[in-house]
């Protein structure tokens, strides 16, 4: 099976964007630019669209096929706060298996066993049976003798470790960050620093074992500021974002908006203003949907008690395209964070247009206007911060190993 | 009595005067509007100190008193002023009922809803509870306290209490003292006396104050002596048992050195300055049992007074809508 994609806007996070043609052979991308175009290959005429590397979509917390597909997702990391926990090879191999056909799920197994942060989960069976990396859940690992062995371990099994940058003692209990929009509508609140504090201490557990770690979520200057130092010394650290703390600021949680209620929660506008410079300069790896589905039963309470999450893969694409309209990135480095980066990660050969690559592909077009709908969004719960809010950018295809998803 | 704490609210035109559906907060109140409800609660200060407290013109009312925290003052001050009205008031302890056995709180106002109460006042333990429901049921909904976010009918009380016994708001050096953090009390307090030109100071450890407080216009202080010099007013809050011990402050008499209303501390305000609490009070701890008990300073009894006025006062103006009031349909 061959298929040509013609006339369009290549945009690879390695080589920057061309104009030209691209050619997949089975499930591989087998040419790129100007070749001979074999007379048996499927012809797609693509009009001048934008062809890039698929969606790899770091830590989402449900297998939505539905939201992936719509949102340019062809594979996803699968956090391991799931029921059961993925700290069991059988449960992982499950897991792994789970997307098929249209979806690959990479899972990111437990780090310790049940993600009580007490005891180390078999990091090496588990990766046997299709992890990718482990993670500390959506919670901190309070104890740092903990923290030292699950990253000890992990550089021994050759896995990243995905942690959650929030100090417990300092946020537990609530459900905002510190500062005016908290106080006034009342809500239990932590500082900002706790996020700094827990990079702080994981940071150097990480530089002190020459670990791989990757924070989540970053949100915060102070975080950044801890991240970009580290780099510099050398550190094996990466972090990442979701368009969500990128976009809205704790102001967004005013009238007591659950579906703004987040983990971390929502940061001032001076910590996001942080973010943005943080994108630009290189500083976050990989913006990620955080998609955390949650139906009204979870929502549709006082924001409390409400569960923290969004739904965020069919808008990811879409939201983060705002930042290169804006002038903040380019388009390729946009699929550094969005393909690349999250791949390479994983551990996963893709996210580039390079021959021999996979040929995993979305076809977009990058002006195309849409509204945010959350009640016809696709896949589970519409429950986005985001309803109703203009955007630019759709996708008009996706290819997983050069089979068409939808 | 000082003028712009009276009278413009007047001159508007029924529903002009309160334009709200709800009460479910001071924030989103214009100072008008808050001292129009002032105005109106003051009529039923007087006739609630006659024999012939009752009035008819909620008969045939529904009023549901969903209470989903435990109070007692509240309650029945709620309770005494739909009375007073002529409404039907029905208690409902939701806290011991259906919440207990797994229903949403959205499922409880579709509940209360369906039973075509004209009038619901609403307490509970979550901050955006009550607003929750409003956007939900047909009829208008009182916030009688939700979780650390607002009780707006006790800072109006408070509200008219100074005024009655100060002449105005305006002006006045209006002292807050305790655990700002958790209450609902001080929130309300706080926009209801900034709406209406009061200099407020808030009092706390740094443990009980909440960030970026002097973003509500008032001035935090943790010295509880300096913020008291000059002061008009000195309101105490409770102190709950569950922050005392090690987890907020160290003990409870730690608490009251530092911060306990003595007399000799309150000679440091003005000399005729008025001592408020909203009850129920811990005594020798917040404040001690001779300024809560002085005749002269304390209003403490009169803010109970003051409480079913107010609590009638929005009764009355929440329901004139769909009473068919003259310009208020």
């Amino acid at each position: 099976m061959k298929t040509a994609f013609l006339n369009a806007e290549l945009v690879c996070p390695k080589s920057g964007v061309s104009r030209g043609d691209l050619l997949v052979e089975g499930d591989t991308i087998a040419a790129i630019g100007s070749f001979e175009i074999p007379s048996d290959a499927q012809r797609i005429e693509l009009g001048g669209k934008t062809l890039a590397p698929a969606l790899v979509d770091l830590g989402v917390f449900a297998v939505d096929k539905a939201a992936c597909q719509a949102g340019g997702i062809a594979r996803v990391g699968l956090m391991p706060d799931q029921s059961p926990v993925l700290d069991d090879p059988g449960i992982v191999r499950r897991a792994a298996l789970s997307g098929k056909p249209v979806l690959w799920v990479h899972p990111i197994a437990a780090a310790t066993r049940a993600l009580e942060g007490q005891d180390l989960a078999e990091m090496a069976i588990n990766a046997s049976a299709g992890a990718r990396a482990v993670a500390t859940g959506r919670g901190w690992i309070a104890s740092s003798g903990m923290m030292r062995k699950v990253l000890v371990y992990a550089r021994d099994c050759d896995l990243t470790v995905v942690a959650h940058a929030e100090d417990g003692g300092l946020t537990d209990g609530t459900v905002a960050t510190e500062g005016e929009t908290a106080t006034r509508l009342g809500l239990p609140a932590a500082p900002a620093i706790a996020e700094a504090l827990a990079i702080a201490r994981d940071l150097m557990l990480a530089e002190e074992t020459g670990a791989r770690l990757h924070f989540r979520q970053v949100t915060t200057a102070a975080g950044f500021d801890l991240i970009r130092a580290a780099k510099r010394r050398g550190v094996a650290v990466t972090c990442g974002i979701t368009p969500a703390h990128l976009l809205l600021s704790d102001i967004a949680t005013s009238d007591f908006r659950t579906y703004a209620h987040l983990s971390p929660p929502l940061r001032d506008e001076s910590d996001r203003q942080a973010a943005l410079a943080a994108v630009r300069d290189g500083t976050i790896d990989v913006i990620a949907s955080g998609h955390d589905p949650r139906g009204p039963e979870a929502k549709r309470l006082p924001f409390t008690d409400s569960q923290p999450g969004m739904s965020g893969a069919g808008t990811l694409l879409a939201l983060s395209l705002g930042l290169v309209r804006d002038g903040l990135i380019p388009i390729e480095r946009l699929f550094a964070l969005l393909a690349a980066n999250p791949a390479r990660i994983l551990g996963l050969e893709t996210g580039t247009l390079g021959v021999g690559m996979p040929a995993d592909l979305v076809v977009l077009d990058p002006g195309a206007p849409w509204q945010i709908d959350a009640v016809r969004m696709a896949g589970r719960a519409g429950n986005t911060p985001f309803d109703r809010l203009p955007v630019q950018g759709k996708v008009l295809g996706l290819y997983k190993g050069g089979a068409p998803i939808g | 009595m000082h003028a712009s704490d009276h009278s413009p609210a007047a001159q508007l035109p029924g529903r002009a005067a309160f334009p709200h559906r709800h009460l479910t907060g001071i924030a989103g109140l214009q100072p008008h509007e808050i001292i129009f409800l002032l105005d109106e609660a003051e009529q039923w200060v007087e006739v609630n100190r006659t024999r012939a407290k009752s009035d008819k013109r909620l008969e045939g009312i529904t009023q549901i008193n969903a209470f989903f925290e435990n109070s007692t003052r509240t309650l029945l001050s709620f309770e005494i002023a739909g009375k007073r009205l002529g409404a039907d008031v029905v208690n409902m302890q939701v806290g011991q009922s259906s919440v207990k056995k797994g229903e949403t709180l959205l499922d409880t106002a579709a509940t209360l809803n369906a039973m075509r109460s004209d009038v619901i006042v609403i307490r509970h333990g979550s901050s955006g509870a009550v607003a929750l429901i409003a956007d939900k049921v047909d009829c208008p909904v009182l916030n009688a306290g939700d979780g650390w976010h607002e009780h707006p009918t006790q800072a109006l009380l408070d509200a008219l209490t100074i005024r009655r016994r100060r002449g105005s708001v305006a002006g006045q050096r209006v002292v807050i003292c305790g655990d700002i953090l958790h209450s609902r009390v001080a929130r309300s307090n706080m926009l209801a006396l900034t709406a209406l030109a009061a200099e407020v100071r808030v009092v706390a450890p740094s443990t009980l104050m909440p960030a970026a407080i002097e973003r509500m216009y008032v001035t935090p202080f943790t010295d509880f002596d300096a913020a008291l010099e000059g002061a008009d007013v000195v309101m105490m809050l409770r102190v709950q048992n569950e922050r005392m011990s090690g987890g907020y402050i160290p003990s409870t008499r730690e608490f009251h050195m530092r911060y306990g209303l003595t007399p000799e501390r309150l000679s440091r305000a003005a000399p005729d300055a008025l001592v408020m609490h909203p009850g129920p009070m811990n005594r020798g701890v917040e404040i001690d049992s001779s300024v809560a008990d002085d005749p002269e300073r304390s209003a403490i009894t009169e803010q109970v007074e003051m409480g079913v006025a107010v609590r009638m006062a929005c009764l009355d103006v929440l329901t004139r809508a769909s009473r068919g009031v003259e310009g208020w349909a």
